[in-house]
């Protein structure tokens, strides 16, 4: 027990008007869906949201069709300059509603409050500002000869960064004169449902983007319909691949933004405190839900130890809980489905030989939890250290030399993101370059800016997402 | 007094130690605070930020506010200060809040040495607050050692419970640790009882990596606190300074066993402030920090926005500034 209790400081959720259920939104209406009605729950307390409408085939068509003629009669007509107008103003009602976006993505998701009132949310408004700015200046982006958009783009985001990956998606789409038909993670439906409602608002032509829920087969026929130019997806690398073999051989685009093994290098002339918060912002940073997550630690033998109490004694300071408390530093684990896989990695490790601690902390009795978990004395072999967990657990290697850091952390099918933490410029500059992953993070770690672009390496994808990079794989070029 | 000789005997002595040496030299130092881990500015100052969004509320931002009370050093430390002033001062931390007795007292007033007297007197033998007294001249520093030590035996044999002296900053920056490390360990000497605070004016100081740097030479001095500043530059205590601070005291336990108090002091207003070293504390050095023993606000304003915040939080609405007593005679730090 602390001395210093916090009270409890939850955020009010009466600034979110939930309906009981939610239709898809096609054409600028929310329309029901032909399949199955399906319910979104809190991850905290296994409450019901709301039901949300799975988008058949049919459906589906319904909205590219949509899409389509926007498309054609609205929006490749339309110039630049109104576009980008459009995406100001959406940028602009994301900031003035940010409150009740943070609150229902922090519903719906279980990620705490704090971190969808200050990352995710400003982000998304800050990715359509962004873009905004690209939309009447794409001749000089240097995206090749006369870009133009490719038409129809589907997209299809995961569940851990829902209303962020939807901004990721949607503002670059829509500043290089695509429309959209975007598909939300079956579990995290909530906040691309509002966001339909900040179409409606920002009087954005109908069809320019259409929402449909639905789970895996929803997904499948976006990906298979013959209306769709371009897909753009983010999720795992088992998806991606059968998305990948979906289109060979058609003549549809895609960008993959896939798994992620990324390697948290740790020098001994590291500035330790700061390399020790940069630790647990790599892994416990949304419950480690994070595509580029810090999840292997690899820390050089000579400051293990001291690393290893160092970052233990932090993460006891760990708040785990409601994730509508102001002061909840890890949130709920987003699916039942998420909290059995990450479960039967963690036994795995521990079957495998490593060593396995927790922090200890108390979880809620209702709802899907896991206590931060660090695995030490983990090999290259193991398990823990080769698959993605997707959740709050760390597992730690060492390393001597510099060329050992750079072998372990490249012997991965993955090359999404790693991060060197060294007082050492020419070190930094010289991993930087040996490291085959798409982002390096220098002296801190899951940093984002939608100037900066972001992607993978072998099976983390292929395709950059944001800065000018951003925009590219949604324009073709040439005469 | 051999007692106090012995205790800077120790100092030297278990500097050597600690450092593995033969002889205390400037190289030794050198050598040993260069090799104290960097610190990270960009990553300090976030840490610090993500500290600041904790959100207190009710029963444990009553509970803060008191406690935040209790830990202030009243202080006044202008040339224009009179008896009469330390004196309005020393009723001011008898009785914080007349309309409510159970308010608790400040940790201690803090006044020129000149002043002591004057203090002790007026506070009484057993109020609990206890008389701090700037030396070793205040706030530059530049005087020759003779003249900080007999400033310091002055203040001392007027009663004072606690010394705060300056550090050499000049010798700091220009890196002759050796010659901080020795003042304060003979001041410390000179204190006797008194506890110690070593200002290490960290505005001055600039980089963190010299705030990290000056508090383990302090502390390996023999100094009972180390406190940021003078209150007389700008910036004066902030939030990632004081983090840095902290982060020391917490790893020169784990070094030594011993304990070691921080004072932030200078430019920390507002009970919302207060509340976000206290968290601070908590989470960087841990709850056994959270007692006026260990942890002291040096300010003057900082009292009466406390005294607001409290009164609120028990009749549930402001009463105003001027519903709290203000004696208070200077109005900066």
């Amino acid at each position: 027990m602390s001395k210093f209790e916090y009270a409890p400081a939850p955020e009010s959720r009466a600034i979110v008007d939930l309906q009981t259920s939610y239709g898809l939104f096609i054409n600028g209406e929310f329309v029901d869906g032909s399949g199955d009605a399906f319910k979104s729950i809190s991850p905290a307390t296994e409450e019901v949201l709301a039901e949300v409408s799975e988008a058949s085939e049919a459906d589906v068509d319904a909205a590219v069709k949509a899409a389509r003629t926007a498309y054609t009669r609205v929006w490749s007509k339309m110039s630049g300059a109104d576009r980008g107008k459009y995406l100001y103003r959406i940028a602009r009602i994301l900031q003035e509603r940010a409150r009740e976006f943070a609150v229902l993505e922090s519903l719906d998701n279980g990620k705490p409050i704090k971190e969808s009132r200050d990352v995710d949310i400003p982000l998304a408004a800050a990715h359509f500002f962004y873009n905004a700015g690209w939309a009447d200046k794409l001749d000089f982006a240097s995206l090749g000869p006369n870009p133009r958009p490719h038409g129809v783009v589907g997209q299809i985001i995961p569940w851990n960064f829902p209303m962020l990956m939807l901004a990721w998606k949607i503002a670059p789409a829509l500043a290089t004169g695509n429309t959209v038909v975007l598909k939300p993670a079956e579990t995290t439906p909530l906040t691309a449902l509002l966001f339909a409602e900040v179409c409606q608002q920002a009087d954005l032509p109908p069809g320019v983007v259409n929402i449909v829920t639905g789970a895996g087969t929803t997904g499948q026929a976006i990906v298979d319909h013959t209306g769709i130019d371009k897909l753009a997806f983010t999720g795992s690398t088992g998806v991606g691949k059968m998305i990948a073999r979906a289109i060979a051989g058609t003549r549809k685009k895609a960008t993959l933004e896939l798994g992620g093994k990324a390697a948290n290098i740790v020098f001994d002339d590291a500035p330790i405190d700061q390399a020790v918060e940069g630790i647990v912002n790599g892994i416990f940073f949304n419950q480690g839900h994070v595509c580029c997550a810090g999840s292997r630690l690899l820390v050089q033998e000579s400051i293990a130890d001291e690393v290893d109490r160092r970052l233990k004694r932090r993460l006891e300071t760990l708040r785990v809980g409601d994730p509508l408390d102001k002061n909840t530093d890890v949130g709920a684990i987003n699916s039942r489905a998420q909290l059995d896989r990450i479960v039967a990695l963690t036994d795995a490790g521990e079957s495998e030989g490593a060593e396995r601690w927790d922090n200890g902390c108390p979880l809620p009795d209702k709802g899907f939890w896991f206590r931060p978990t660090v695995f030490t004395g983990v090999t290259q072999t193991h398990r823990i250290a080769r698959e993605e967990i997707f959740g709050p657990v760390l597992s730690v290697l060492t390393f001597r030399t510099p060329q050992e850091a750079v072998a372990k952390a490249n012997n991965t099918p993955y090359g999404l993101s790693a991060g060197i933490w060294t007082e050492k410029g020419s070190r930094i500059l010289w991993m930087a370059d040996q490291l085959k992953a798409g982002v390096v993070w220098a002296n801190t770690f899951n940093k984002f800016d939608p100037t900066s672009p972001f992607g993978g390496y072998k099976e983390s994808g292929y395709g950059r997402e944001g800065g000018r990079h951003g925009l590219e794989p949604y324009v073709k070029t040439g005469a | 007094m051999s007692t106090t000789t012995d205790t800077a005997i120790d100092a030297t002595a278990r500097a050597r130690d600690l450092l593995g040496v033969t002889r205390l030299t400037n190289q030794a130092l050198t050598t040993w605070l260069h090799g104290l881990p960097g610190v990270d500015q960009v990553g300090c100052e976030a840490r610090a930020a993500a500290l600041g969004t904790r959100s207190i509320k009710t029963t444990s931002k009553k509970w803060a506010i008191d406690l935040a009370i209790s830990m202030i050093d009243l202080t006044t430390l202008e040339g224009a200060d009179t008896p009469g002033r330390v004196r309005g001062l020393a009723a001011k931390a008898l009785v914080p809040d007349p309309s409510d007795l159970s308010t608790p007292r400040p940790a201690a007033v803090c006044v020129y040495g000149d002043m002591v007297e004057t203090a002790k007197k007026a506070l009484g033998p057993d109020s609990g607050v206890k008389v701090a007294a700037v030396a070793t001249a205040f706030p530059s520093g530049r005087a020759s050692m003779a003249v900080k030590l007999a400033d310091t035996r002055d203040a001392v044999k007027a009663g004072a419970d606690e010394i705060d002296m300056v550090i050499d900053r000049g010798a700091f920056l220009s890196g002759d640790y050796l010659t901080v490390f020795n003042q304060i360990a003979e001041v410390k000497k000179a204190c006797g009882d008194a506890r110690l605070k070593v200002i290490m004016e960290t505005g001055e100081l600039v980089t963190y990596d010299n705030v990290r740097r000056a508090s383990w030479l302090s502390m390996l001095a023999g100094g009972d606190f180390i406190k940021t500043s003078t209150g007389k530059i700008q910036p004066a205590a902030t939030l990632p300074v004081t983090l840095i601070m902290l982060e020391a005291v917490r790893d020169w336990r784990v070094l030594t066993g011993e304990m070691v108090g921080v004072k932030p002091a200078g430019g920390i207003k507002t009970s919302k402030d207060a509340i976000k070293f206290l968290v601070t504390v908590s989470e960087v050095a841990g709850d056994d920090w959270l007692d006026n023993h260990w942890f002291r606000f040096g300010a003057s304003s900082l009292l009466n926005d406390l005294l607001l915040q409290r009164q609120r939080m028990t009749t549930g609405a402001y009463s105003g500034a001027n519903y709290i007593a203000d004696d208070s005679p200077s109005t900066a730090y």
